[in-house]
């Protein structure tokens, strides 16, 4: 019996709560200082074989997923659970407890204490005390006892629960992390302009994941600030399950698109060196969309159109203006600037040929399923909400003790209060419901 | 009339306030107190005058944003509530020789922020990952929560100061001076409100980036050396909030505590910026 009560108090103590702390804290920085997730030829080279595999052993590249990590937090959700089962009765009991069986000697002894006297006999005192305390706010219950009546009041038990909200919120989010880790993957996918995939690869391992329907990028843009930095960049993105075109949606940084669980990040993007290149030929309005390379030449044969891009401008990577070679039929061919994205009008014979060049581009997307995220921040919101009742919210109780006076009629009046935080908070609003209650003020 | 300028003499403004509360402590001329507040509002004052006036600044160029994006405007802003948490502490309390701990640190920030050859004053345009209402929740509450980590670590020097020359039997000028600091009690108390301050607008600092990251990467935790060490941190002073609880651990202790927590606050906000790689080296700390 013995044995199992000194475990059991060693898994409930604070003591080691600050132990795991402190052991998590330590190892954690191991993981910022060796970088983690690389390939394991990378360790070799940077430290040497004998500590790349020491490292291997403790599986330090990927550390805060190592056996002996995952024992730390096991051992501080084991922690938290015990101290909370440990401990909760009697927080319960103090929350419930019948305040109206406090000895009447213990009153005189606490900190915050008024006495005074009222003409009113023993029975219209308490009834006028009861109407005030509830008119500022102080609901109030009365028992008789020997020597007299017993008022009580009291605020914020409740707060006695919010360090088992604080540390319930911790085990939530660890709950929300594994189901996260379990039923949810994490990938990327570069997908070119006009092009659609049905699988994205996974991060850590690169193996390719089944998305279960197709996503399909219908462009991409990207605008620039003067000094060349990209300012913002998005693709349109749609969706197609079964066929069927389910949504079209526009996204950017900070701004994704879920459907069925698993939600798209803008994330990057990558330049290509081939162009989207569109030709209308008016008044029909009849065209077409090609992607091509650079300087090869192409055609369109059903309109007799050959085209090419021959030359292009850029800053760096990206491209700013396009020089596009186009010959309709047996008319003279034309060379033209176009700036990237924009068209330009030729006439050709009796119809104005619109063409337009656009740098290609791949939308860089990452792409996420985690179906514990709801519950992580669930456990964040009860965690803000639990460090707040725990230590900002009092149990503040008040008693008032009315005897008969000393020759017998009136009433002799002993007001009595404890705050469980914030004494001196606690002292100031105490001396105003006393005065509040002495009728000196309303 | 430039933001830089402004923020300049905010810099030589809590300097002055900084030296007015050495020659309160050095001298015992209590009666300078009501100047040195003075002076360090106004410091304030002008502070962020210089803060809102960067703020338009960048709207003049046509790439407005809040003025919380890079090292140099989180410095500035983190000596701004350095100040205005030791304000409100010092209208709370009146600990009245708090000014010569905690200014300091209010000043170097801004003098390093100021004059530093190593960080950029520029206003620059933000990339895309930066450009989200999330940010100024997340940098707010990092840095209140920074801030008042910063008055606990002052704090705890006070504490260590009194007790070290109290327990020594010495007498004369040296007693003198440490009469000014208010009893070992009190400070401790205040050290840990500031500490249970600081760590639930850290909480919130954390909660608020992770939920960012996760709506700009898909990710809410990635093990990310700036994610990381602010995790430390944090385990440092749930740490403190247990030691009521230990026996052995309050006293000093725990002022020891909120000097190492303040080590870690700078590793996270600065070190891992310089020395360490990952997602957060926009040097934006």
């Amino acid at each position: 019996m013995k044995q199992t009560n000194e475990v059991w108090g060693f898994f409930a103590s604070v003591r080691l709560a600050i132990f795991t702390l402190c052991s998590l804290a330590l190892t954690s920085i191991i993981g910022t200082v060796v970088p983690q997730n690389k390939p394991d030829s990378w360790y070799v080279e940077t430290y040497g074989p004998a500590t790349a595999q020491f490292f291997q052993v403790l599986d330090i590249p990927d550390m805060y997923g190592s056996w002996w990590f995952l024992i730390l937090l096991g051992l501080l959700s084991a922690n938290l659970i015990i101290c909370s089962i440990d401990r909760f009765p009697t927080a319960w009991r103090l929350m419930n407890a019948d305040q109206l069986a406090i000895h009447p000697d213990r009153l005189q002894g606490m900190a915050q204490r008024q006495e005074w006297s009222l003409p009113t006999p023993v029975g219209d005192s308490a009834a006028q005390l009861g109407a005030t305390l509830a008119q500022a706010g102080w609901k109030s219950t009365s028992r008789e006892i020997e020597t007299g009546t017993l008022l009580f009041a009291g605020k914020g038990a409740w707060s006695r629960l919010g360090v088992y909200v604080v540390h319930i919120s911790i085990l939530v989010i660890f709950v929300g992390a594994i189901i996260g880790s379990f039923l949810g993957f994490k990938g990327t996918v570069m997908l070119p302009e006009g092009e659609s995939t049905t699988r994205i690869f996974a991060f850590d391992s690169s193996t390719p994941i089944d998305l279960g329907f197709e996503i399909l990028c219908d462009s991409f843009t990207v605008d620039y600030y003067p000094n060349g930095m990209p300012k913002k960049y998005a693709s349109v993105l749609a969706v197609r399950d079964n066929g069927r075109e389910i949504l079209k949606k526009t996204i950017e940084v900070n701004q994704p698109l879920t459907y069925r669980g698993i939600t798209f990040y803008q994330s990057s993007y990558q330049a290509y060196k081939d162009f989207i290149v569109s030709i209308v030929i008016g008044p029909d309005k009849v065209g077409k969309v090609f992607t091509i390379p650079y300087q090869q030449e192409m055609e369109w044969p059903e309109k007799n159109i050959r085209f090419g891009i021959v030359n292009a401008e850029g800053m760096g990577d990206r491209v700013t203006r396009i020089k596009i070679w186009m010959k309709h039929g047996d008319q003279t061919a034309s060379t033209f600037w176009v700036d990237n994205g924009k068209d330009a009008a030729i006439p050709s014979a009796d119809k104005t040929i619109t063409v337009s060049a656009k740098q290609m581009f791949a939308t860089g997307l990452q792409v996420a399923k985690d179906p514990g995220v709801w519950l992580v921040y669930l456990g964040c919101c009860l965690m803000l909400i639990g460090l707040y009742v725990a230590f900002f919210v009092s149990h503040q109780r008040l008693w008032l003790l009315l005897r008969p006076g000393k020759d017998g009629a009136g009433t002799s009046v002993l007001l009595a209060g404890a705050g469980s935080k914030n004494q001196s908070g606690f002292a100031r609003s105490f001396a105003r419901l006393a005065e509040r209650l002495q009728g000196t003020h309303p | 009339m430039t933001s830089s300028l402004l923020l300049g003499i905010t810099t030589f403004t809590y300097l002055l306030a900084t030296l007015c509360f050495v020659y309160i402590f050095v001298f015992k001329a209590y009666r300078v107190y009501s100047f040195a507040i003075a002076v360090t509002s106004i410091a304030l004052v002008i502070q962020t005058a210089g803060i809102g006036l960067r703020w338009y600044e960048s709207y003049a160029m046509g790439i407005g944003h809040a003025p919380l994006t890079n090292m140099y405007e989180s410095v500035v802003f983190f000596s701004w509530t350095i100040a205005l948490l030791y304000l409100l502490m010092e209208w709370k309390f009146r600990t009245r020789i708090l000014g010569l701990f905690a200014l300091p640190f209010a000043f170097l920030a801004m003098a390093y922020a100021s004059f530093s050859t190593g960080i950029s004053k520029e206003i620059a345009p933000l990339v895309p990952a930066l450009q989200s209402n999330w940010l100024i929740a997340h940098v707010i509450t990092c840095f209140v929560g920074y801030a008042a980590f910063t008055v606990a670590a002052g704090l705890g020097l006070m504490f260590l100061l009194k007790i070290h020359k109290s327990g020594g039997e010495k007498k004369g000028g040296s007693q003198q001076l440490l009469a000014a600091i208010p009893a070992p009690d009190l400070i401790e108390d205040l050290i840990y409100k500031s500490m249970l301050f600081g760590f639930i607008w850290l909480t919130a600092g954390i909660i608020t980036g992770a939920v960012w990251a996760n709506s700009a990467w898909g990710t809410y935790w990635s093990w990310d050396p700036k994610e990381t060490w602010s995790l430390i941190t944090w385990f440092i002073y749930a740490i403190t909030l247990h030691s009521r609880y230990t026996r052995g651990w309050t006293g000093k202790p725990l002022a020891w505590l909120a000097i190492l927590g303040l080590l870690s606050v700078i590793f996270t906000y600065y070190g891992v910026n310089f020395f360490l790689s990952g997602l957060h080296s926009y040097g934006s700390g």
